[in-house]
């Protein structure tokens, strides 16, 4: 297991490697000077060569990509050009929102979509499973924005049980910051709903027809204990799997979900520096997701083993 | 098959005969699938409407009117036109901040959606299909490829699609071209997986024992074997596409802001929504109608010509 662990980890190197030489090359092969952009429109020639000299872009392309993986591995990511502020402090900043919605859409998800997956196995050719089969195509092409229009029009405009946009840091009170993100997540969750709850119920009818299930019901097991104890232990690696690679799909959604929900997260960071092509920004929050991305990945094999102790590394 | 006389096998010319035999029917019962006949429908329809915009009672999609800003569906405004001369419009979805026509804007905007959809589909699939067939084929090549897929695939590909508009212009072509790099390295890892499994069947090795060129090998013996789910994959991907194209306009990162497209006039309105929830209500129904379909075509298909695809992603 521990040797395991350990190769999974180098795996990742070569993989984010990758990453980081995209990242890196972003900022260089774009068509517009960095220099320039931070400069400003009326810096004047030797401002913008200065500037030039102080990012280190008259350096050989190679050497410029040891100066940043050096600093960006010493947790030094950098100034924004736009916000005037580290990188760093800039992610510090926006980084509770985003991890709050998040939290609250995978655990809402999964304990949502697994029932439902598993109900609509166990009720296959049902009405149950066409409605929830129904959901998860409607799920996946009706867009989150749209989703979250459409909750911000009956549940905050019509109704006015919830406010229609905002954020409440957690420090000022947990109440109001749980209530500020009770739409945004339904909003999220739609989509990983869909997902996740597919999946259970393919891997459900998979498992179901097996022999075991079969004894186990033969010998009197409540249906409640076969489905969850014998059927869904079985087919739990796939539905894992889902969820981990699903977690890519959470993280485009969080930058729509943020922005129609003026949430200030990562997301909505990402959406703000783009629009000011502020690279050193996009690079920072590009590295990050996809490295959370790999590392959530990267439990989920390790989580196989556990679900499903027939599988030893 | 073991009812058919061999007679029949034996007239037909050896190479070609059995596959595009079989491919006849398996094309023939995917027209008789609901999924496909009702999705095939839905997308000719928009596609038509899309063609007949000037003909369908459209006014200028970009032409702002100033005194016409903000009505409701069937409002109405008179302006003057290039002669001076007053004339009505009657907004039959409405107008936008800036006075546009909704209706001729969520009518035109259909040509946008469906070109890019099947543009990134088509591209990605084609580039796709070129890296997967010779990283398949070629050993030494494979590892190389495969490291450089997994590091794109690591980025999740909303994310990738923003970096990388951010890169260029603002303009359908970068749009496209956004949207179609993350989806290669799926399609590649598809392609992939099926030279792998086709490689060691008796009929390629025959053709390498007798010395067929590289070439030819792939051209005649493996490429045949990826038309179908290259079809299926491409279905998704379009839908897919369609989705994030107006992801991007909405956001503001994607095709410019007077541009007709379903994003862009949902981005219009969504200052207003509250208030005028029509910007977003209409062009939303085309953008999830149009996605759904697309999406039931590609399970429709999936069922029919490809069982195994949803197994094999």
């Amino acid at each position: 297991m521990f040797a395991f662990i350990i190769r999974r980890l180098i795996a990742t190197i070569p993989v984010m490697l990758v990453v980081a030489v995209f990242v890196f090359l972003m900022l260089r092969l774009t068509p517009s000077d960095p220099a320039a952009i931070i400069a400003g429109d009326n810096a004047t020639a030797e401002q913008v060569a200065d500037i030039r000299g102080k990012l280190g872009l008259n350096e050989p392309i190679l050497t410029q990509f040891f100066i940043w993986g050096a600093k960006t591995l010493r947790g030094d990511l950098g100034e924004s050009f736009f916000f005037k502020k580290t990188v760093a402090e800039l992610i510090s900043d926006r980084i509770e929102p985003t991890l709050s919605l998040s939290f609250f859409t995978i655990v809402l998800a999964v304990l949502v979509a697994v029932p439902l997956g598993v109900l609509a196995a166990k009720k296959h050719g049902s009405w149950i499973d066409r409605i929830v089969m129904g959901f998860s195509v409607l799920g996946f092409s009706v867009p989150v924005f749209v989703v979250g229009y459409s909750l911000i029009y009956i549940f905050a405009s019509e109704l006015r049980w919830f406010p229609t946009t905002g954020y409440k840091r957690l420090h000022d009170g947990a109440g109001n910051w749980a209530y500020y993100l009770i739409l945004p997540t339904l909003t999220l969750s739609v989509v990983y709903i869909a997902l996740i709850a597919r999946m259970t119920r393919t891997s459900m009818l998979e498992v179901l027809s097996e022999d075991y299930v079969r004894t186990a019901r033969a010998k009197g097991q409540i249906e409640r204990k076969v489905l969850f104890r014998h059927a869904l232990r079985n087919a739990a690696v796939p539905i894992v799997t889902v969820i981990g690679l699903g977690i890519a799909l959470l993280i485009g959604g969080v930058v729509v979900t943020e922005s129609v929900y003026s949430i200030p997260g990562l997301g909505r960071l990402t959406v703000e520096a783009v629009l000011a092509r502020d690279f050193p920004v996009i690079q920072a929050v590009i590295l990050m997701f996809s490295f959370v991305y790999v590392l959530i990945n990267l439990l989920v094999d390790l989580v196989y083993s556990i679900l499903d102790p027939r599988i030893r590394y | 098959m073991s009812a058919e006389p061999n007679v029949t096998v034996a007239a037909a010319p050896p190479v070609a005969a059995l596959p595009t035999r079989r491919q006849q029917s398996s094309m023939a019962r995917a027209f008789r699938n609901p999924g496909v006949i009702l999705g095939g429908v839905v997308i000719l329809i928009m596609i038509a409407l899309g063609a007949a915009a000037p003909f369908l009672g459209t006014i200028n999609p970009i032409e702002p009117h100033t005194s016409g800003r903000n009505r409701p569906p069937g409002g109405e405004v008179t302006v003057r036109d290039d002669d001076g001369k007053p004339m009505k419009i009657v907004y039959r979805l409405g107008s936008d901040n800036l006075g546009r026509d909704v209706y001729s804007r969520v009518l035109y905007g259909a040509r946008i959606s469906i070109f890019v959809g099947i543009t990134v589909a088509v591209v990605s699939v084609f580039a796709g299909l070129i890296i997967g067939l010779f990283s398949g084929y070629i050993r030494w090549l494979d590892p190389i490829v495969m490291r450089l897929m997994d590091g794109l695939m690591a980025i999740p590909a909303i994310l990738l699609a923003i970096a990388l508009v951010s890169l260029f212009r603002a303009g359908i072509g970068a749009v496209i071209l956004a949207i179609t790099i993350p989806e290669i390295p799926r399609v590649v890892r598809l392609v992939r997986s099926v030279v792998l499994s086709v490689r060691e069947e008796p009929y390629v090795e025959a053709a390498i024992t007798t010395g067929t060129p590289m070439l030819k090998l792939l051209w005649r013996h493996i490429l045949p074997n990826t038309v179908a789910p290259m079809i299926v994959q491409g279905t998704f991907i379009c839908a897919s596409a369609i989705l994030v194209e107006a992801i991007l306009s909405f956001l503001g990162i994607g095709i410019p802001p007077e541009t007709p497209t379903w994003g862009n006039v949902m981005a219009a309105g969504k200052d207003v929504f509250y208030l005028f929830p029509h910007n977003i209500f209409y062009p939303a129904i085309m953008l999830a109608v149009t996605v759904l379909a697309v999406n039931m075509l590609g399970d429709g298909l999936r069922d029919t010509l490809d069982p195994k695809l949803a197994k094999r992603v």
